[in-house]
C-alpha cells in the first residue's frame, strides 16, 4: 500500500497570535512551527501501516522553503520520502488541487490528511482532495483499518460515532483517535540523522488558482475582567447567570 | 436568483443549528435582494422553515438517503443549487455539514468559507468574517468564485424569525452508484444524552477533580442544567473520561451559551477550543489559574465543596422558576 500523508506547517499551539502589515499577514516572528496536530496523528497511523503491513509512506506539503524543517521532522518520525510543492499555500482549493496532482502522479492508495489545520481552520482540503481524485472520503476519522483494498473506518459524529466501510483509493480527514497521544513519536537521534539523508523532492506547482483570499485579520476584543463571586454566596452566581447572562 | 440553504434534520426533525443557517441565509438574501430556497432530506414539517425567512423548500424524500452519506447528500445539495441558479449556498457547521461542504465546493467549482460568524461585510466583493487560529483571531475572507459556499458557525449569528410563507415542492435529484461507495455499517450514538455539539450549556471537569470516581458531581450538575459533560485533555488521556468528551484545540470545539469549567487550569490549548462560548464560569481553588483571565464569572474555591452546593441551589432555583 502506498500512503501519502499531507502535512500542514502550523504555529505551535502555545504561539501568541499576532499580525503585521496592517493586520494582513500572520506575524511569524518568534513563532515555532510544527506538524499540524491532526496530521501528526495521521502520520503516526501511517507508520503503523508501514510497520505492520509493509506500506510505504510519503509526506507532502504545499509551501515555500521555510516549511522544510517540518517535512524533515516527518521524515525523522519515519516517512520514506518528502515532497514539497514549491508555492505558497493560498487557500483550500488551491492546496487541494496541487495535492491532487502529487497524489495522481504518485498513484497512492491511501491519502491521510488532518480534519483541519489549526491555523486557518478551513477544514476543507481533505474533502476537496478526495473529490478531485474521485476517491472515497471519510472525514473526522478516528480509526482506520485496511485489508487488501477494503477499508473500515470510524468517524466521529456529533454525539457519537459511525462505523463505515469503503474501498481504496481513499482519502481521510484524520484526528486524535487514529492513534492515541501516547503513540506519538518524538524523533530520536538516529531518526534525525537518517532524515537528513532521505529524499526531499521539491516539485513545481501546476499553478492552481485560489477561490478565496484571507485579506485581513482581527484579534478578539480584550475580555473584560472576571467577576469574582464569593464561594459562600452562590446565589449571586445564579442571579448573574439568570439576569445578566440569561443563560439559565 | 436565490440563496440556497441546506437544512439538516435528524430523524426527520430540524435542530436549532438548522434554523440558525436558515436565518443567516435570509440575512444574506436581503443583502442581495434575493429570496431563500431551502433543501431538506427526509425531513418532516418543512413549512416551519417559513418562520425563518425561507420562501421555498425543495424537499427530497428518498429511502436511499435515510442514512447520512456525504457524497450523496453533497450531490443532492449541488443539484439543488444548480436547479435554483443559487450564487450563495449556506450550511451550518455540524460534523455532517463540515463533511459535505468541501465536496459541494468541488461539485460547484465554488470557494468555501467555513466557521463564518457574521453576515458578509460586503457582497461585492463577497467578504465574510470567520474564526481562525482556533478562536484566537478573526479572519476576513473574500470569496471570488461565481458560486460561494458559506458555513455558518454555531451560536454566532443566532436564530432570527422572519415570517414568510414557504412553498414546499418535491425535488428528485438523480443519484448514481458512485454516491454510495462509502457505507454506514452502524451508528453508535447515545440518544438520552445532550451532545457537546448541540448543548446550550456544557459542564467540564479537569485534572483538579483528582479521579474518575469524583465525576458524579459533574454529572449531577449537568443533569440539573440539562447540560452536556466535557473534560480537559489530560482527563481523557488518563482514561478518566471518554475521548469524546475531550474539548479544546485538539479535541471538540465548544460554542455553547454557557461553559462551566471545574478544576481546569485554563491552558491556552484548552481555552482556544472553548472560547467561542458566550459565557464562561470557572471554579478553581487557585486564584492564579489562567482560566480566571478568560472567564466572565469566577469562584475561587474547592470544587468538592462548591459544586455540590451550587447544584443544590440550582435545583431550588429551577424548581422555583419552572
Ligand atoms: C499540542 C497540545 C495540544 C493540547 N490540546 C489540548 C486540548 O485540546 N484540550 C485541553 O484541555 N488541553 C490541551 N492540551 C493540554 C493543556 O496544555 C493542559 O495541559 C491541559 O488543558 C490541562 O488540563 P487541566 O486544566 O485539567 O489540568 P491542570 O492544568 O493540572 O489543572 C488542574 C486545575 O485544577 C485546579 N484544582 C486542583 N484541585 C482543585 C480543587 N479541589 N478544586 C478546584 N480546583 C482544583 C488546579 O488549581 C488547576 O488549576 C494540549 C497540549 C498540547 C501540548
Amino acid at each position: 500500500m502506498k500512503i501519502l500523508v499531507c502535512i500542514s506547517h502550523v504555529p505551535d499551539t502555545t504561539s501568541k497570535i499576532n499580525f503585521t502589515e496592517g493586520d494582513t499577514k500572520f506575524d511569524k516572528n518568534g513563532v515555532q512551527f510544527v506538524i499540524n496536530p491532526n496530521d501528526e496523528f495521521g502520520l503516526t497511523r501511517a507508520m503503523w501501516f508501514k510497520e505492520k503491513q509493509g506500506a510505504s509512506v510519503d509526506v507532502v506539503n504545499v509551501g515555500e522553503a521555510d516549511t522544510e524543517p517540518t517535512l524533515r521532522k516527518a521524515l525523522a518520525i519515519g516517512a520514506d520520502n518528502a515532497i514539497r510543492v514549491n508555492t505558497p499555500a493560498k487557500d483550500g482549493f488551491q492546496v487541494a488541487k496541487e495535492l491532487a496532482k502529487v497524489a495522481q502522479d504518485g498513484g497512492y492508495d491511501l491519502v491521510i490528511a488532518g480534519r483541519e489545520s489549526i491555523d486557518y481552520n478551513g477544514g476543507m482540503v481533505p474533502g476537496m482532495l478526495a473529490k478531485l481524485l474521485k476517491a472515497n472520503f471519510v472525514n473526522t476519522c478516528v480509526s482506520l483499518e485496511v485489508e487488501g483494498d477494503k477499508a473500515t473506518a470510524i468517524r466521529e459524529i456529533d454525539g457519537g460515532k459511525e462505523t463505515l466501510t469503503t474501498s481504496l483509493p481513499l482519502v481521510i480527514g484524520g484526528q486524535k483517535g487514529l492513534v492515541e497521544e501516547s503513540d506519538l513519536k518524538i524523533p530520536n537521534m538516529r531518526g534525525i540523522m537518517m532524515a537528513r539523508k532521505k529524499p526531499l523532492n521539491v516539485v513545481d506547482p501546476i499553478g492552481a488558482e485560489e477561490k478565496t483570499s484571507a485579506d485581513k485579520f482581527e484579534k478578539p476584543a480584550p475580555k473584560g475582567d472576571v467577576k469574582l463571586i464569593d464561594k459562600d454566596n452562590l446565589d449571586e452566581l445564579i442571579n448573574l447567570l439568570h439576569n445578566e447572562a440569561k443563560a439559565i | 436568483m436565490s440563496v440556497l440553504v441546506y437544512i439538516e434534520s435528524e430523524n426527520g426533525k430540524f435542530k436549532k443549528a438548522s434554523y440558525e443557517a436558515a436565518s443567516y441565509a435570509k440575512g444574506v438574501a436581503d443583502q442581495l435582494g434575493a429570496s431563500v430556497t431551502a433543501v431538506t432530506i427526509n425531513a418532516e414539517n418543512n413549512e416551519v422553515l417559513g418562520t425563518y425567512g425561507v420562501s421555498k423548500v425543495l424537499q427530497v424524500n428518498n429511502d436511499q438517503l435515510s442514512k447520512f452519506n456525504a457524497d450523496a447528500y453533497a450531490d443532492v445539495i449541488a443539484q439543488a443549487a444548480k436547479n435554483e441558479d443559487a450564487k450563495v449556498v449556506v450550511l451550518g457547521q455540524t460534523a455532517n455539514d463540515k463533511y459535505v461542504a468541501p465536496i459541494i465546493a468541488v461539485n460547484l467549482e465554488a470557494g468555501y468559507a467555513s466557521n463564518v460568524v457574521a453576515l458578509p461585510e460586503s457582497t461585492s466583493p463577497f467578504t465574510v468574517k470567520r474564526n481562525a487560529f482556533t478562536n484566537k483571531a478573526f479572519n476576513f475572507t473574500t470569496i471570488s468564485s461565481d458560486v460561494k459556499i458559506v458555513g455558518v458557525a454555531k451560536n454566532a449569528y443566532g436564530v432570527k424569525e422572519n415570517e414568510t410563507s414557504a412553498a414546499v415542492e418535491d425535488f428528485s435529484p438523480s443519484l448514481d452508484a458512485s454516491d454510495f461507495s462509502v457505507n454506514v455499517e452502524s451508528v453508535d450514538k447515545a440518544t438520552d444524552k445532550v451532545t457537546i455539539a448541540d448543548a446550550e450549556i456544557v459542564v467540564s471537569g479537569g485534572r483538579g477533580l483528582k479521579g474518575p470516581e469524583n465525576w458524579d458531581m459533574i454529572e449531577n450538575l449537568a443533569e440539573t442544567l440539562g447540560a452536556a459533560t466535557a473534560c480537559s485533555k489530560p482527563v481523557s488521556d488518563m482514561g478518566w473520561r471518554p475521548h469524546s468528551e475531550h474539548v479544546g484545540q485538539t479535541g471538540k470545539p465548544v460554542a455553547a451559551n454557557l461553559y462551566i469549567a471545574v478544576g481546569i487550569s485554563g491552558a491556552i490549548q484548552h481555552l482556544a477550543g472553548i472560547n467561542a462560548s458566550k459565557y464562561k464560569v470557572v471554579i478553581n481553588n487557585d486564584p492564579e489559574a489562567p482560566f480566571f483571565k478568560a472567564a466572565d464569572y469566577g469562584i475561587v474555591g474547592d470544587a468538592f465543596e462548591v459544586v455540590p452546593q451550587l447544584n443544590e441551589k440550582l435545583k431550588e432555583f429551577k424548581a422555583n422558576n419552572a
